[in-house]
C-alpha cells in the first residue's frame, strides 16, 4: 500500500523532506488561520497598552540596558582575553554566533511528542538540526523546514537526547527527554560520580549539533542505585519551554549560510588568527577586531567575526 | 423531486473537513490537550456513513496526510489509519447507520480505537511509542461527542444535500 510506502521512504531514506516542505506550504493558510486570532490578540494588546505604561516600561528597560551594558564592556574584554590567551595555546578560537528571533506559532501539535512551529523556515536560512534557545538555555532543535515556517523538538521530547557537561566539574552525560516539559532524565551516570542538586548543566558541544557552553538545565534529584549499574538522575531545564514565545535560532561559525556571497570556512577562519588575515578573508573580515557579542539581538545583520 | 446530482453539497463536506482540521490544531490549555476528540476521523466516519460512494478511502487517506502534514509525524502514517477506518465504515455502513445512537458511539469507540492503534503500531515501529495510557483518551471523547456530531451533520447533510447514489434519505 502507498501509505506503508511512504512511511518507509520518510523514514529510512529521508526524501521526502522536501515533499513534505512543498505540501506543508498548501496547509500554511489553516495554520495562519489557527494562530490569527492569538496573533491579533497580542497585536491589540500591544497597540492598546496605555501611554503610562509604556513610559514606565521604557524606564525599566532604559535601566535594564544600562546594566547588561556595564556586565557586557567586561564581557568584551574577557572574551578578548580569552582568545588572546587560546591564540597563544595555538588551539581553534571560538568565533561568534549569529541570531535570529522566531516567534512560536499558537498551534497545537500532537500531545506525546513536545514539538512546537515557530515562524521562520527555509525562506530564512533555517536548517534541519539547527539548535533554538530562549533566553534562559537551550530549546531545542529544528527537525522539519518548510518555506515559511519550521518545527523545532524540544529538549524534553522523549525523541531528543543531548550531550552535556556538569558546569563544576566537567562531568560528561547525556540528557535525554522525558515527555515532561519541567524534566531531563541524565543516562549513564555512574553510582558513585560526582554530581549532586543544583549543580548547572552546560552543553558540552561534543554532538556537534549544538554550540558548546550554553546553559541547558539544573540538577534537581540524583538516586544513586546500588543494584542498577548507573544512578537515576533527573534535571529541570533552564529553558521556559511552556512560556516563551519567542525563541532564537543560532548559527554557529560552521553553518553560516553565505552572506554577501561568500563563505566563510571554518578552518580558514580559525588560522585567520595565526596567518596574516588579509589572505584568508578578504571581504567579510571586519574593518576593526570584531568581537561579536552573542547576547543582543540586533547583531542579526552583522557579518560572521572574524578574528582579527 | 428536485433533480439531484452526486456532485450537490460538495462545498458542506469540504467546509466540514475545514473545521475539523482547524479544531485538531486549535491551542487548547495543557490538560485539555488530552481530551481533545479525533475530528478529522469523526467526519471522516461521518462521511464514509452518510456517503459511502463519495467519501470513502481516498478521502480518509487525504485526510491522513494532511494530519500527517500539520502534525509533522511520518508521512503516510495517519493516511495509512484513516484510509483503513473509513474502508470499514463504508463497507460497514447499512449496518452502523440502523443501530441506536448508543450503539453507534460504541462502534465510533472501536472505529477511533482502530485508528489510534494503527498510529500507535507505526510509532512503536519508529521507536517513539507514546507513554501513557492517556493516549486513548480520544477514542472515549470521541464517542462521547459522536450522538451530537451526527445529529448536527445529518441536519448540514440534509440542509445542503449532499446525497450518492446509494443514499435513500
Amino acid at each position: 500500500m502507498v501509505s506503508v510506502l511512504l512511511m518507509i521512504a520518510d523514514h529510512r531514506v529521508h526524501y521526502l523532506e522536501s515533499v513534505r516542505a512543498s505540501l506543508a506550504t498548501i496547509v500554511y493558510p489553516v495554520q495562519f488561520v489557527v494562530d490569527a486570532p492569538v496573533s491579533m490578540s497580542n497585536w491589540l494588546g500591544d497597540n492598546l497598552t496605555t501611554r503610562a505604561t509604556l513610559q514606565e516600561e521604557n524606564q525599566r528597560l532604559r535601566a535594564e540596558e544600562t546594566v547588561l551594558k556595564a556586565q557586557l564592556q567586561r564581557y568584551i574584554s574577557l572574551e578578548m582575553e580569552n582568545m588572546r590567551l587560546r591564540r597563544l595555546l595555538d588551539s581553534t578560537t571560538q568565533l561568534g554566533d549569529r541570531l535570529q528571533v522566531a516567534e512560536l506559532l499558537a498551534i497545537d501539535l500532537d500531545p506525546f511528542t513536545r514539538q512546537v512551529l515557530i515562524n521562520k523556515g527555509l525562506q530564512h536560512d533555517i536548517y534541519v538540526g539547527q539548535p533554538v534557545l530562549d533566553a534562559d538555555g537551550i530549546f531545542g532543535q529544528v527537525i522539519h523546514t518548510t518555506p515559511l515556517n519550521s518545527v523545532v523538538m524540544l529538549v524534553t521530547d522523549p525523541g531528543h537526547a543531548l550531550p552535556v557537561h556538569v558546569n563544576r566539574n566537567g562531568l560528561r552525560a547525556i540528557a535525554a527527554g522525558t515527555g515532561n516539559n519541567q524534566k531531563l532524565e541524565l543516562l549513564y551516570i555512574p553510582n558513585n560520580a560526582d554530581i549532586k542538586a543544583g549543580d548547572l548543566l552546560l552543553t558540552s558541544g561534543l554532538g556537534g549539533t549544538f554550540p558548546a557552553g550554553y546553559p541547558v538545565g539544573i540538577v534537581t534529584e540524583v538516586t544513586p542505585d546500588s543494584t542498577q549499574a548507573y544512578a537515576t538522575v533527573y534535571a529541570e531545564p533552564k529553558a521556559l519551554l511552556d512560556q516563551s514565545r519567542e525563541v532564537m535560532l543560532l548559527w554557529t561559525d560552521k553553518t553560516l549560510p553565505p552572506l554577501g556571497g561568500e563563505k566563510l570556512d571554518a578552518k580558514l577562519s580559525a588560522k585567520a588568527g595565526a596567518a596574516a588575515p588579509a589572505s584568508n578573508a578578504p571581504a567579510a573580515a571586519a574593518p576593526a577586531p570584531a568581537v561579536v557579542l552573542p547576547a543582543p539581538i540586533d547583531i542579526r545583520n552583522l557579518p560572521p567575526g572574524e578574528v582579527e | 423531486m428536485m433533480p439531484y446530482t452526486t456532485r450537490t453539497g460538495t462545498g458542506a463536506v469540504v467546509a466540514s473537513f475545514g473545521i475539523a482540521i482547524v479544531l485538531t490544531i486549535l491551542p487548547l490549555p495543557e490538560w485539555l490537550r488530552y481530551l481533545r476528540p479525533e475530528w478529522v476521523t469523526l467526519m471522516v466516519i461521518f462521511w464514509s456513513l452518510a456517503v459511502p460512494g463519495r467519501i470513502n478511502v481516498g478521502t480518509g487517506w487525504l485526510m491522513g496526510l494532511v494530519i500527517d502534514i500539520l502534525y509533522g509525524t511520518l508521512i503516510g502514517q495517519h493516511a495509512l489509519a484513516l484510509a483503513v477506518v473509513s474502508f470499514i465504515t463504508a463497507r460497514l455502513h447499512q449496518q452502523i447507520r440502523i443501530y441506536p445512537m448508543w450503539q453507534q458511539a460504541l462502534s465510533v469507540f472501536t472505529l477511533v480505537a482502530l485508528n489510534q492503534l494503527l498510529v500507535v503500531w507505526v510509532k512503536g515501529i519508529v521507536g517513539q511509542p507514546p507513554k501513557t495510557w492517556f493516549y486513548w483518551v480520544p477514542s472515549l471523547t470521541s464517542a462521547l461527542i459522536w450522538p451530537w456530531i451526527y445529529i448536527f451533520m445529518r441536519e448540514v447533510q440534509r440542509r445542503y444535500k449532499v446525497m450518492d447514489e446509494r443514499t435513500g434519505t
